[in-house]
């Protein structure tokens, strides 16, 4: 039933009642430079005591996790690499720095009690029979009142993913619709306009048929031409929307192909062995092809690669290139357009890209169920 | 000449059996799906397979695996290949086994049909020809094309299409003669083996452009 063996515990016990008295030095720090923030004084400090709470936080979760033997999550929202206002703002939203201070406030007492009773039991050698059957029971309900305290219940779970939900559903909507816009105009603009003129050719090759047999043929063979221009826009359409060799072959073919149609050398590798869901195939494509497009563009790269795999469940794609590095996922459309397409999926997308290169991106959809993801995706490493 | 067809729309393959069959071309077999097509090539001699990419039951590459298949089992057994679309991957599977009697062309080229038999017939003899879209398209990645001058990168793309040297001289309405000239020159500036006859050419044309 537990994760670790009585000894371990108890050595947890002892880190849980040696740690109870910096964890209540934080609260109040936190709480006194938490109400001095308005003179600005009360910034600095909470820039060094909020993270050390969610270290001490992170530490409790990890034993807790240990003596329950299921993971036990450290759901903060991201921050990147905002700025201190900016981080502080986050902190404040974020409902898990207020449970932080309620379990450094509340939960202390009780757990300390608890963590404290089991180091006795352990310490005053004649209850060492107590000790023996007590210590895994004693621990189980201290780690579940720090879990209790430090993870979201199910109720504001959902409530944070109705949020995720909410956000990515209207983004892929939009989405939707541009791309709709997008087919409508493509269309009317090619195949639509030139079988108009087809129509215009032919009944000319018909009016000419007995007055000019030779200009019919002409005009009859213009036509012909028309038809391949037709098919072509079609093909291009089709192109955009799902590409062929994605539909025969899947997605590393389909990069392949995409790859060998470039002026840059790309080297394609893995594999997949199974194929996964069409949805997804067509969202890492086209991300890869938005990814390999940028490095044609802004890289000055020689040489790019693309890495396919499935990581445990996981669709990952690695778009590497050796070119000046430094690109920013921030900054083009073209990659906010990827990381929002790839959220749609509870996808990821990561950029490091120090100056000088070379520049990596991995793309992440997961494709087998597993967990729904409650927090914004993109993020810089 | 005895062609093996395969070809799921209706519309597509009766039209194919009439045009063929009026250019003296016999239709031994019209298959619809990938399960008739095997049938039909173990069952009928042919002189060529004419294969449509996607087939019946999937609809996805059917005949283009009909075609790599057959021809590993026989190997220089003439294929042409008609599609939708041509890609250079599969256009680089077609060429792998460096045996002639292989094209790879657009579907709507049947609707030139003098040049369609003709490239039919090219294919039954042995030679290799692929669609102009696919030759762009690689020739538009190789720097070194740029040291040709434009009459020489035509002469180049006819070339990899693959056509003899009367063929592009009828083509560009040059002598046959001009045309030898270029090709020298072409061969001079890629630095690529001279090779006496067409198919060779085509082949080491096609290899250069790294397909």
């Amino acid at each position: 039933m537990t994760g670790v063996g009585r000894l371990r515990m108890t050595g947890y016990a002892a880190a849980q009642v040696a740690l109870s008295a910096p964890a209540l030095g934080l609260f109040i720090l936190n709480a006194v430079a938490g109400s001095l923030v308005a003179i600005v004084v009360g910034i600095p400090v909470l820039l060094l005591t909020l993270p050390a709470s969610r270290r001490l936080a992170d530490l409790h979760r990890r034993m807790a996790a240990n003596v329950l033997g299921s993971p036990v999550p450290s759901p903060y929202r991201p921050t990147g690499d905002a700025g201190a206002v900016t981080r502080l703002r986050i902190w404040a939203a974020d409902p898990m720095t207020w449970r932080d201070e309620a379990w450094l406030l509340l939960a202390m007492p009780l757990a300390l009690t608890l963590s404290l009773l089991v180091v006795l039991l352990f310490v005053l050698v004649v209850t060492g029979i107590a000790w023996y059957f007590g210590v895994g029971p004693i621990m189980a309900a201290r780690s579940r009142l720090d879990r209790t305290l430090l993870t979201f219940g199910t109720t504001e779970r959902l409530e944070q993913r109705v949020e995720v939900l909410t956000e990515t559903r209207n983004e892929s909507l939009d989405h939707s619709a541009a791309e709709l816009r997008r087919i409508e105009r493509d269309l009317h603009d090619g195949a639509q306009a030139r079988l108009v003129g087809l129509g215009l050719t032919l009944g000319m090759a018909a009016d000419l048929l007995d007055r000019d047999p030779e200009e019919a043929r002409r005009v009859l063979d213009e036509a012909r031409q028309t038809t391949g221009a037709a098919l072509g826009d079609l093909r291009n359409v089709v192109r955009g929307i799902h590409p062929p060799v994605l539909a025969d072959r899947g997605l590393r073919d389909a990069i392949e192909a995409l790859s060998l149609d470039l002026a840059l050398p790309v080297t394609v590798s893995g594999t997949l062995g199974q194929r996964p869901p069409p949805p997804i195939e067509s969202a890492v494509y086209f991300a890869v092809a938005e990814c390999l497009a940028n490095v044609g563009k802004h890289a000055d790269a020689r040489h790019a690669w693309v890495e396919v795999a499935l990581h445990a469940g996981d669709l990952r794609a690695v778009v590497g290139d050796d070119g000046r590095g430094g690109a920013d996922p921030g900054s083009g459309t073209g990659m906010r357009g990827v990381a929002r397409r790839l959220a749609a999926f509870d996808g990821t997308m990561r950029v490091s890209s120090p100056i000088g290169g070379p520049t990596l991106v991995t793309l992440e959809v997961p494709c087998a169920s597993s967990s729904p993801r409650t927090t914004p995706s993109s993020e810089k490493a | 000449m005895r062609v093996i067809l395969a070809e799921d729309h209706t519309l597509l393959r009766e039209g194919l059996i009439r045009l063929l069959e009026s250019h003296d071309f016999e239709v031994v077999a019209a298959a619809v799906d990938a399960d008739s097509l095997a049938a039909a090539l173990a069952e009928q001699d042919a002189d060529i397979a004419l294969l449509d990419v996607r087939l019946p039951p999937t609809g996805t590459d059917e005949g283009l695996r009909a075609a790599v298949d057959l021809r590993r089992r026989r190997p220089g057994f003439p294929v042409l290949v008609l599609s939708q679309y041509v890609e250079r991957i599969y256009a680089r599977e077609l060429l792998a086994d460096g045996q002639g009697g292989v094209g790879y062309l657009l579907k709507e080229r049947i609707g030139d049909v003098r040049e369609f038999v003709d490239a039919l017939r090219r294919v039954a003899a042995g030679g290799t020809l692929l669609d102009p879209e696919v030759v762009a398209a690689v020739m538009a990645r190789q720097e070194p094309v740029e040291r040709l001058t434009p009459r020489e990168r035509e002469v180049l793309a006819l070339m990899a299409e693959g056509r003899s040297n009367a063929a592009i001289a009828a083509a560009l309405f040059v002598t046959d003669k001009a045309v030898a000239k270029h090709t020298n020159s072409i061969f001079t500036k890629l630095d690529l083996p001279p090779a006496a006859d067409d198919h060779r050419r085509v082949l080491a044309v096609l290899a250069w452009l790294g397909l």
